[in-house]
């Protein structure tokens, strides 16, 4: 029952420059990866230095593709100029509820990332990397361990990287099922092999990360991005998106739909049309109740609010974000919104790390409130209680898992209030309780 | 007390790799769990302890490691280890049907294992394949678009299989009810 992940075939819509069809290829073999062009970007990384890569990177416009969209090239020149080793540590603790496009690279093409690894190690120069990868992603792990080892045997890993004088050992480092790890000084902590506990900040991993170096921590997506700009040249990459946002962005399309999957448009493509061209539309040719843009910690979007260009910055007016561009879509009359809401509250109070109260407590109110409104005991007045909570959790917290866990409940609660009502009535009606009416504003 | 344990000659080899890849020796902690974890089934405390005067660490480091992470198992677990994702998107796809079916075919709970060692039901987290919800993971497989019928027929074919293999290594008959 179990299997491969599917051949991407492209759509005309899409533009690939990252995906490929793999028809007929295994892209986990070296000497295939080799034969279409591998590791050619690391002769020119050599041939333009650490300099000029850097200035690629940063013509190119490359935002952190783990969902905070920060500037690649800048974060890699923040690291401080000391003699101290420094690391680089991949983020592929892929674990945001609805997201599914680094386990793209990672179980089918894991030569493209580890490249990227190699130009990046060297354009920081690091001599060490960990490759993070969620502890549930046995496969990607599996993969990724072989293509580790196929590249020491062939040298392009470990002493002297075919003659370039430059030293690099990349080991694979498995999570061990904790969401938080995702965040980067909770990824940091667990390298250590602590609880993955984030860290307050300053200092900044750049200056004081893994084993207490400077150290660089980027997206899957984002190194196996870095060959193809190197190939393509920063500026060609940078014009294939929207200003500020340079790029291809992979993104998915899950749910009620009725193609989905995972596809690469450029930045800044509609939201509409990626739902409705590249997913096909919605099952049963239903309208849209509610959308989630790119995992669960975003703020929910009505299906008025889908005109919108998926970039960094195109999801502003509506007030939600990006996040890791997998869209998670729900139809009006296949989708029972409270007990979403009790889903994305219950996962966000597991994965709490536990050390800040708001967050710890937080996210267990929220549950519990959501609990009771899905086991027939709502009113009304629950669903302020659950706005206020929200206000209590946001910003008060050592890192964004107190806003993940608010903001798209505060968009549930306000949004969504007329159906939220109706929920909380008939679950109540089903268990035989009676629901106090909604508090009217009080005629002038 | 309990009979003193040793790791076996290939896990103190894993170990020595895995000590040569991090500066500080609490580096490697996590992946030892790991391996720890495959040669005795679950991390029982003589275990840790094991872990812990290994790598030179405080007992209470291994222990408040262990204790965070869901992966590393405090408890027995079943020779089949079935984790269905009851998130958003396998939510809305029919997760809860694939749990009822679960839950009638082995007689369980979530959280809780079969007395004789062979299953243990749990639901897991996103497991980040949405495009083929519903999912979800037995040991180290994935399954994708999982139906009810499907289920069924695994865990009956799974059923079989284990009889033949009887309880994993480190089962305990008596701890049975209590997993996490």
């Amino acid at each position: 029952m179990s299997t491969k992940p599917t051949a991407y075939t492209p759509h005309p819509m899409e533009k690939r420059v990252l995906l490929r069809d793999h028809l007929g290829v295994d892209f986990t073999k070296l000497e295939n990866y080799l034969a279409h062009g591998g590791f050619k970007m690391w002769q020119k990384a050599m041939e333009l230095g650490r300099d000029g890569v850097l200035a690629e990177v940063k013509a190119s416009g490359l935002r952190g593709r783990g969902g905070a969209g920060f500037p690649t090239g800048m974060k890699w020149s923040f690291l401080p100029k000391d003699e101290r080793p420094r690391y680089l540590v991949v983020n592929a603790d892929e674990g945001e509820p609805g997201t599914f496009k680094d386990r793209y690279f990672l179980e089918l093409d894991p030569f493209r990332q580890l490249e990227g690894i190699l130009i990046a190690a060297y354009t920081i120069n690091a001599h060490v990397s960990y490759i993070y990868i969620r502890g549930e992603y046995w496969n990607s792990k599996a993969v990724t361990e072989d293509a580790i080892a196929q590249l020491y045997k062939a040298g392009w890993l470990g002493k002297n990287i075919q003659g370039s004088g430059f030293d690099l050992d990349v080991y694979m480092q498995t999570g061990a099922g904790a969401y938080i790890c995702g965040e980067e000084t909770a990824l940091i902590e667990s390298i250590e092999g602590k609880p993955g506990m984030p860290r307050l900040k300053p200092p900044f991993p750049a200056n004081i990360g893994v084993f207490g170096m400077p150290t660089i921590v980027n997206n899957t997506e984002t190194l196996s991005a870095v060959p193809v700009i190197l190939e393509m040249g920063g500026e060609a990459w940078a014009a294939l998106g929207t200003p500020k946002n340079g790029g291809t962005k992979l993104v998915g399309v899950a749910g009620h739909v009725k193609t989905p999957g995972l596809f690469e448009v450029p930045m800044g493509a509609s939201m509409r049309d990626v739902i409705y061209t590249l997913g096909g539309g919605i099952t049963d040719d239903r309208e849209i109740l509610a959308i989630i843009p790119g995992g669960s910690s975003c703020p929910f979007l009505t299906k008025d609010e889908i005109d919108v260009a998926m970039d960094f910055d195109g999801l502003k007016p509506v007030g939600s974000m990006l996040g890791t561009a997998c869209i998670t879509v729900m139809a009006e009359g296949l989708t029972d919104l409270l007990g979403v809401m009790q889903r994305v509250t219950a996962f966000y109070q597991h994965e709490s790390c536990g050390q800040c109260t708001p967050c710890r407590q937080g996210t267990g109110w929220l549950k519990a409130i959501a609990d009771k409104m899905d086991e027939g005991l709502g009113e009304s007045e629950h669903i302020d209680l659950l706005i206020s909570a929200c206000g209590q959790i946001e910003g008060n917290t050592i890192c964004a898992h107190g806003e993940a866990a608010a903001w798209p409940i505060r968009s549930i609660a306000t949004k969504f209030r007329p159906q939220l009502e109706a929920a909380i009535r008939q679950r109540a009606a089903a268990h035989g309780y009676v629901v106090k009416p909604a508090a009217q504003p009080t005629a002038a | 007390m309990s009979e003193p344990i040793a790791f076996s000659a290939a896990t103190n080899a894993k170990i020595a790799d895995l000590l040569g890849r991090y500066p500080r020796k609490q580096g490697a902690l996590i992946p030892t769990l790991y391996v720890a974890q495959d040669e005795f089934g679950w991390l029982k405390p003589e275990v840790m302890q094991l872990v812990a005067d290994t790598l030179e660490l405080p007992l209470a480091s291994v222990l408040a490691t262990a204790m965070f992470y869901t992966m590393l198992h405090k408890k027995p677990v079943g020779r089949f280890h079935v984790q269905i994702c009851t998130n958003v998107s396998c939510y809305l796809l029919g997760s809860d049907d694939l749990m009822a079916v679960a839950q009638q075919a082995l007689g369980l709970a979530p959280g809780e294992s079969t007395p004789d060692g062979l299953f243990t039901l749990e639901s897991v987290q996103c497991l980040c394949a949405c495009d083929r919800a519903p999912t979800l993971q037995i040991n180290k497989e994935d399954y994708f678009k999982v139906t009810p019928a499907k289920l069924k027929e695994l865990l009956a074919q799974l059923q079989t299989e284990g009889v033949k293999l009887g309880p994993p290594v480190g089962w305990l008959a008596e701890q049975h009810h209590a997993h996490a």
